[in-house]
């Protein structure tokens, strides 16, 4: 390990404020990831994964906001800096791509003169510099003929190239961690082949540390060291993603693992029904007491369903969080 | 793209406006205030007076000529200070909400509960007649529909993807202002404001026919309406020209912000891409 991580998040609390009482939506959450690593987070919609990412770019909204932990990013607490702070940090030291490129250019400005802005906002550049620094920037995201392209506004690029425009704009500053929030779920799977590779391949080369966050495990753990899995708020397991898939230890990874279609495998060639997890995730209100999947675990007994298992070590930096763990 | 008739006419009747508005010393036949001759008073409309003369002999077709500057002056600078203010406060209320928009909303309602004209000619009673109150006081009285519109822009325009993706990457409010939400909301507030700018001009003739607006001798399309107010019947070409004017400059500019709103609108536009 490289000394102080990149950033750190310890005993993370994020409350959602339902009018007359605050409901801990994430609650517990701790990770940290190192300059240049590649960090995935990985659950079903509505575990707190993405709100965690907000939390981490300062950009709650109530009803969300933090209701306890600590943020830092290379060492220093970021949860309490003034919004100038949180927003110089933004875009510039952590930038942030999306799911949507479709909505997330703006309609009626040439992609040049956005990738250019950033230039301007965060490095003091002058229009004329920045416009040819964002030409460089297409360049480097493998557009041809940037610099006919940087004049095309968001509807005459393909969704793959806009996405390819978003990852130009996020790494336009050369910033230390990228969050990509399900950044490629809405393009095709060649497309998204190509997307994930790119990033992959800009962000090691400027050592920029990836945060990657979405509901497919078998698309994080391809591309991130390790993996943390959320469910309804709090971090289950925490592993190097081979050791998620060879060996996962909490019964929900093991359900998720069990659940993905393998090539070749009997389910992905009909002859038996994939694995499912029964029930559903409960909602914040109603967040179970003790361990919060205990209505969904085949091996749930009676501790699980009073106390809220405390977090386990495992080889190899793994963590998990279950009584009976194997 | 398909030219549209209105756009075409519209645009092509505002041109005229302005183009009679800016060569009127060239256009004009006689200097409109200064050639009274009492010799030729009330002519009828004839080769020499194209658009008859008034009681002291002046020619009408010069002075609607020179009456274009002061009509279209006041349309176009009192409605641009409008769509400024509105602009303004319906973008800010919209995008910061809170006790701003609760202020700005009270705001606009006020505006729109008491009548623009009756609040203008309060404005003018204070401030007195001429060129540079009756601008102020139509610049500060229409605003209410530009805010409206610009702050529901702005609360739809808030949540759009791009919006969120500036604030993550670091653009302070202004900037988001300026940069993501201004621009996609201009078609409706041009379409407004070419709309606004045919009741300004309508404002200004009838607050100039009340003898509030530009001061005689000074041509204004609305004080010589007034003016000819007394001799409809044995002079009719006192009130026909400068009446047909107004209407023609209004009817071009409503056509031209109907024929805007149709190019403009976000769903003909998806439908043209």
């Amino acid at each position: 390990m490289t000394g102080s991580p990149l950033i750190e998040v310890e005993d993370l609390r994020i409350d959602l404020n339902d009018g007359s009482r605050k409901v801990p939506a994430v609650e517990s959450v701790s990770f940290r990831i190192d300059r240049g690593e590649t960090f995935g987070l990985v659950g079903e919609s509505g575990c707190g994964k993405s709100i965690t990412a907000l939390a981490l770019i300062g950009l709650l909204r109530p009803p969300l906001s933090i209701g306890g932990g600590v943020i830092r990013f290379e060492g220093r607490e970021i949860q309490h800096l003034s919004a100038a702070k949180q927003r110089a940090l933004r875009g510039n030291r952590i930038a942030m791509i999306f799911q949507e490129p479709m909505t997330a250019l703006n309609p009626v400005s040439p992609v040049g003169r956005q990738i250019a802005e950033m230039f301007v906002l965060h490095k003091g550049k002058s229009w004329r510099e920045a416009n040819q620094l964002a030409v460089d920037a297409l360049a480097s995201v493998r557009v041809p003929a940037p610099e006919r392209r940087v004049k095309d506004y968001p509807h005459q690029l393909s969704g793959g190239m806009r996405q390819r425009v978003m990852i130009a704009i996020a790494l336009a500053c050369g910033p230390d961690l990228l969050i990509a929030d399900e950044p490629t779920t809405a393009l095709d799977v060649t497309v998204q082949a190509e997307i994930i590779e790119l990033m992959r391949n800009l962000c090691a080369e400027r050592r920029t540390a990836i945060l990657m966050i979405s509901h497919d495990l078998g698309l994080v753990a391809n591309v991130c060291r390790r993996v943390a899995v959320m469910y309804a708020g709090r971090i289950v397991e925490e592993r190097g993603s081979a050791d998620i898939f060879r060996s996962p230890s909490h019964p929900y990874t093991q359900g998720l693992v069990a659940s993905l279609p393998r090539l070749g495998s009997r389910a992905a060639l009909g002859r038996t029904r994939l694995k499912e997890i029964a029930g559903v995730v409960p909602a914040i209100a109603s967040f179970p007491d003790g361990c919060r999947f205990n209505p969904r675990c085949a091996q749930a007994t009676d501790i699980c369903r009073t106390t809220a298992p405390g977090t386990d070590l495992l080889g190899a930096g793994g963590l998990v969080r279950c009584h009976h763990h194997a | 793209m398909k030219l549209r008739a209105n756009l075409v006419i519209g645009g092509a009747l505002f041109a005229l406006a302005i183009l009679v508005g800016l060569l009127a010393p060239w256009l004009a036949h006689t200097d409109p205030i200064m050639d009274a001759n009492l010799m030729n008073a009330e002519e009828a409309p004839s080769w020499t007076w194209w658009f008859g003369t008034d009681g002291q002999g002046r020619d009408i077709y010069s002075r609607v000529v020179y009456g274009a500057r002061v009509s279209l002056t006041v349309g176009i600078v009192s409605q641009l200070i409008n769509s400024v203010i509105g602009v303004a406060l319906g973008l800010s209320a919209g995008y910061w909400g809170g006790w701003w928009d609760d202020v700005v909303n009270a705001l606009t309602n006020l505006m729109l509960a008491i009548p623009s004209l009756i609040f203008a000619l309060a404005i003018m009673a204070v401030l007195g007649p001429g060129l540079t109150s009756l601008l102020i006081a139509l610049g500060l009285t229409n605003w209410s529909f530009t805010c409206r519109i610009a702050r529901a822009s702005a609360l739809s325009l808030r949540s759009q993807g791009y919006v969120q993706a500036a604030t993550v990457l670091g653009y302070g409010d202004m900037r988001i202002m300026i940069t993501q939400l201004l621009p996609n909301m201009l078609g409706p507030i041009v379409v407004i404001g070419t709309l606004g700018m045919g009741s300004a001009v309508l404002s200004e003739a009838a607050l100039s026919f009340l003898g509030l607006g530009v001061r005689p001798p000074f041509p204004s399309w609305g004080s010589m309406l007034s003016e000819a107010r007394d001799q409809i019947t044995t002079a009719p070409w006192l009130s026909v020209f400068p009446g047909l004017a107004i209407f023609l400059t209004v009817l071009g500019l409503n056509l031209l912000g109907d024929g805007l709103r149709d190019i403009l609108d976000p769903q003909s536009r998806s439908r043209r891409t």
